[in-house]
């Protein structure tokens, strides 16, 4: 299916949200995510399921004022 | 000392992470600036570059508390999912509260920015809201739960110093129980002075220091600038007054003669 991530459309066979950050080599790397617009806490990832033209966004720490 | 939600830190420079020349200028300055506060923000990640993951380890190296931002957020409802993932991210409920209403000023909005403290607040965050030095808007804030307030001083990144100064006064001393820290367009050592001589708690800043010519030197001449006008401030400044008095004793002067012609 073809979903939005960080802004950009992405071809997915991932079924849930902790299976789509697994299979982008996040699994133990420092990051937080959202689907459309809502925070979706890292220990629900694996239960969240995606749908067709879900946005998801995949964010990590960085520079900051 | 400097006490924010509760924890107490010497240094009263918060200092920004971003524009450094390298990395390496980011650790030196953050040291030369005994600050023990930085700000972060959170950025979306890629799985080839994964940028965040080694200015994670940076960061970490670093030592010091951490307080992401929601820059670029422009609704409440983006700056609240924001912090939402940055308390995940840093295992932290501070939260420096940014909902921008205008990218040519880069101003808060402050119905927003009211609208997530309130959220946030009652969600246990504590939130550090960049604001404006409007009266009003800070008392809605700390209504909605803020215990820090941080007034701009100038725009993000514009160098400009104190625009509105008897407004920051106002807001100083109307709030005098309340942590204020100016947050933004500080430009040069004289204007932090400025700002902590006129009582504030603190300043955060990153552009002056990233952006000069010598990050670790103008890091340091900040941390001593901000020590300066602290002291200043507890030490009681004199009133300005329009017409001279002399310093040196009148009484004995040599030569002195009563003008009797006058």
């Amino acid at each position: 299916m073809k979903v939005l991530l960080n802004g950009e459309p992405f071809a997915t066979e991932a079924a849930t949200l902790g299976e789509l950050c697994a299979n982008l080599g996040f699994a133990e790397a420092k990051i937080a995510t959202a689907v459309n617009g809502s925070f979706i806490p890292a220990s629900t990832r694996a239960a969240t399921q995606l749908a067709p033209a879900d946005e998801i966004e995949i964010v990590a720490p960085r520079q900051g004022g | 000392m400097l006490t924010l939600y509760g924890k107490n830190f010497t240094s009263r420079l918060l200092l920004g992470t971003a524009q450094y020349p390298s990395p390496e200028d980011l650790k030196h300055a953050v040291e030369a600036s005994g600050a023990e506060i930085v700000t972060v923000s959170l950025r979306r990640e890629s799985a080839r570059a994964r940028t965040g993951q080694g200015f994670w380890a940076l960061i970490e190296e670093l030592g010091c508390r951490v307080l992401a931002n929601t820059a670029g957020c422009h609704t409440a409802k983006e700056a609240i999912a924001t912090a939402e993932m940055a308390r995940e991210l840093f295992g932290t409920s501070w939260i420096k509260l940014e909902v921008i209403a205008n990218d040519d000023t880069l101003q808060p909005d402050l119905f927003g920015l009211v609208e997530a403290a309130r959220v946030l607040s009652a969600d246990g965050f504590e939130v550090l809201p960049y604001t404006t030095e409007d009266l009003s808007a800070a008392e809605r804030l700390v209504a909605a739960g803020c215990n820090v307030l941080m007034p701009w001083a100038a725009p993000i990144g514009s160098a400009r110093g104190l625009i509105n100064k008897d407004a920051l006064k106002t807001l100083r001393a109307y709030f005098s129980d309340i942590p204020l820290i100016v947050d933004a367009g500080i430009g040069a050592p004289s204007h932090a002075a400025e700002v902590m001589e006129m009582g504030y708690d603190g300043v955060l800043l990153n552009t002056a220091v990233a952006r000069a010519g010598d990050p670790p030197k103008m890091a340091e001449a900040f941390a001593k600038a901000i020590e300066a006008g602290r002291l200043a401030f507890e030490a009681g400044l004199i009133e300005p007054r329009d017409m001279a008095a002399p310093s040196t004793p009148v009484a004995g002067t040599p030569f002195f003669k009563i003008d009797h012609a006058s």
